[in-house]
């Protein structure tokens, strides 16, 4: 066995020898991978803009080549152009919380002190469980009877001020106690929002603190020795630094908000009087349960523009990051 | 740190953990609510109540785990959980199978396009099912699948090997070349070095990559919902809404019970494994 070990191996020889090149062994290592990857999501996607130009209903698979039919049958339906509205409200509003949010745990997460771990924890949770689940859990925090935001808020006697308050602003005219948190047309879109909002939120502060760690301590230092304090130092050093992996988390944040089906279907489905459907519930609420496959497909399609914005958005920092 | 910037700390961290644990904490406590305490509007919510919406101290006699047994005993939720692990299991097992060369040839072998063809791969991961999942149910039901868990074990690589890629790339980055370069001088073929060197090394990093693509599975929702229609073949995302929220009745306890279960372990994971989830998935490109 010895003796063996200590011979010279042979040379490898024809296919063995093909696979120690590289530009051999490099595409047959990726290829399943990519491959199956065509076969699962490049095939739907092919057919899905397929149905979009067809009328397939239910139960089939191919349909009459209708053109932009479907895509202009749906844009002139009201329920569509509020749920389009609606997936660009809740993706924005609870974009700028997240980030608002992340910037700021994130700044002292990032601190040691005791009990470090079990805030980690608790911080993670709603990024860990699954969302379906957690939003059954904000279902209840909402429901119309026994609201523990409701019972809470009378609690503190501040149930008549939020009111007003809402009133005020316009945003729940005629509101009253309790308030009806999915009830209203308004007030689901708001709900929805938290509910994004406090999901996506781990994720973004999880992503912050691996930009803020990327940042040497040198610049730190140079920053000190400049004499770069307060908001100088955010606005000139801190802001730069940390921009491009703010924006992949954005980006991230984007795409899951835009893209989710489950908060909405759970919450509201997409109620009252379909003032709170998204174009995934939308989409299946006109492909699945109405059977019309092929304007299902054309509403979920319109989706397709803005993760393709945001493709490139990322493709173009991931390289401007890589120069740098 | 002085005191005060102990203190301040404190003062901004604590509010944000309270806000985002608070719908677990809420769930945890009416989990073992009965059901005339959780039907009376006046009793506190926060706490467990007797009859006139009073709390005592023993407050263990005053509520039940009742409706958790009933979780247990009289829904599908051990079969749901079963087939989650059972998918989730095939699914980790497929994508090792595929994103394991992948990353490796990407990160290590392919030279400048790996780079871009890396990138690309991940674009994959932001499609979001909601695009596809109408052409997969039609495909699902005439491949034959419908209601069956393979349809799900088939699909769902479809989003963690492109998530699986991108981390794997991120962590074999990190491995210094001497590593393969002196097992090849060695005597070693490119492969054999790949399966007795490599892999062995990133094993933390594989292991990160099992959790999160575990995870994503039973995150997973619209594919389990519009795929499987027959309660035994459900994962637990699917099966609790369905079965536990029937019209208007709910079955907050058991709900907020199967909210709290799979939560709980999950989360410690993710805590345990954070570190290395932002080494590979900060390293795959953004560096």
């Amino acid at each position: 066995m010895e003796a063996h070990a200590a011979q010279a191996k042979p040379r490898p020889r024809g296919w063995r020898h093909a696979l120690e090149s590289r530009r051999v062994l490099a595409p047959a290592l990726i290829a399943p991978a990519v491959v199956f990857i065509a076969l699962v999501v490049g095939v739907p996607l092919g057919w899905a803009i397929y149905l979009s130009l067809t009328d397939a209903i239910g139960g089939s698979l191919t349909g009459d080549w209708v053109g932009f039919h479907n895509f202009t049958s749906a844009w002139e339906d009201d329920n569509f152009r509020r749920a389009l509205r609606n997936t660009l409200i809740f993706t924005f509003a609870s974009q700028v919380l997240v980030v608002t949010g992340a910037a700021i745990l994130s700044a002292f997460l990032v601190r040691d002190f005791r009990g470090k771990w079990i805030v980690r924890f608790l911080v993670i949770l709603p990024w860990a469980a699954p969302v379906v689940l957690s939003t059954i859990a904000w279902l209840w925090i909402f429901d119309s009877l026994y609201s523990v935001a409701n019972w809470t808020l009378a609690k503190l006697h501040l149930d008549n001020a939020l009111v007003w308050v809402l009133d005020t602003v316009g945003l729940e005219e005629g509101a009253q106690v309790p308030l009806q948190w999915l009830g209203r047309p308004n007030m689901a879109l708001v709900a929805v929002t938290i509910v994004h909002a406090w999901r996506i939120l781990p994720f973004a502060v999880v992503i912050f603190i691996a930009g803020r760690a990327s940042i040497p301590n040198e610049v730190e230092d140079a920053a000190k020795i400049d004499g770069a304090t307060g908001i100088k130092k955010l606005l000139h050093v801190d802001i730069p630094l940390q921009a491009p992996i703010a924006l992949v988390a954005v980006l991230f944040g984007i795409v899951f908000t835009a893209g989710d089906f489950a908060v909405v279907y759970i919450l509201t489905r997409g109620g009252p009087f379909n003032a709170s459907h998204v174009l995934p519930t939308w989409a299946y609420a006109i492909g699945i349960d109405g059977g019309a496959l092929g304007e299902g497909a054309a509403i979920s399609l319109y989706l397709f523009p803005l993760l393709v914005a945001v493709s490139v958005a990322m493709l173009f920092f991931a390289r401007r990051v890589q120069v740098s | 740190m002085t005191k005060r910037q102990t203190f301040f700390t404190y003062l901004v961290v604590g509010p944000f953990a309270i806000v985002l644990a608070f719908p677990f904490y809420f769930a945890l406590v009416t989990m073992f609510k009965t059901d005339l305490d959780l039907a009376n509007a006046q009793h506190s919510p926060f706490l467990y109540n007797d009859l006139e919406g009073n709390f005592h101290w023993d407050f263990w006699n005053y509520a039940t785990t009742g409706e958790v047994t009933f979780l247990f005993t009289d829904t599908n939720f051990p079969t749901w959980i079963v087939n989650t692990v059972l998918v989730a299991a095939a699914v980790v097992g497929i994508t090792l199978l595929l994103a394991l060369p992948a990353g490796y040839a990407l990160a290590r072998l392919a030279g400048g396009w790996g780079q871009s063809a890396g990138v690309a791969i991940f674009l994959v991961y932001l499609l979001p099912p909601t695009l596809l999942f109408l052409p997969l149910s039609r495909l699902i039901t005439n491949l034959d699948l419908k209601d069956s868990l393979w349809s799900l074990i088939l699909v769902y690589p479809s989003f963690t090997i492109p998530f699986a890629t991108w981390l794997l790339m991120g962590f074999f980055k990190t491995i210094p070349h001497e590593l393969e370069e002196a097992a090849l001088v060695d005597g070693c073929s490119r492969l054999s070095a790949l399966v007795r060197i490599i892999f062995p090394v990133s094993l933390p990093g594989i292991l990160t990559v099992v959790i999160f693509a575990f995870s994503l599975c039973v995150n997973e929702f619209i594919y389990a919902f519009t795929f499987v229609s027959s309660s035994e073949q459900r994962t637990i995302s699917a099966g609790i809404p369905n079965d536990l929220i029937r019209g208007d009745v709910f079955y907050w306890q058991s709900l907020m019970a199967a909210t709290v279960i799979p939560a709980i372990p999950l989360a410690l994971l993710y805590n345990a494994f954070l570190d290395r989830f932002i080494k590979g998935f900060t390293g795959g490109a953004f560096r």
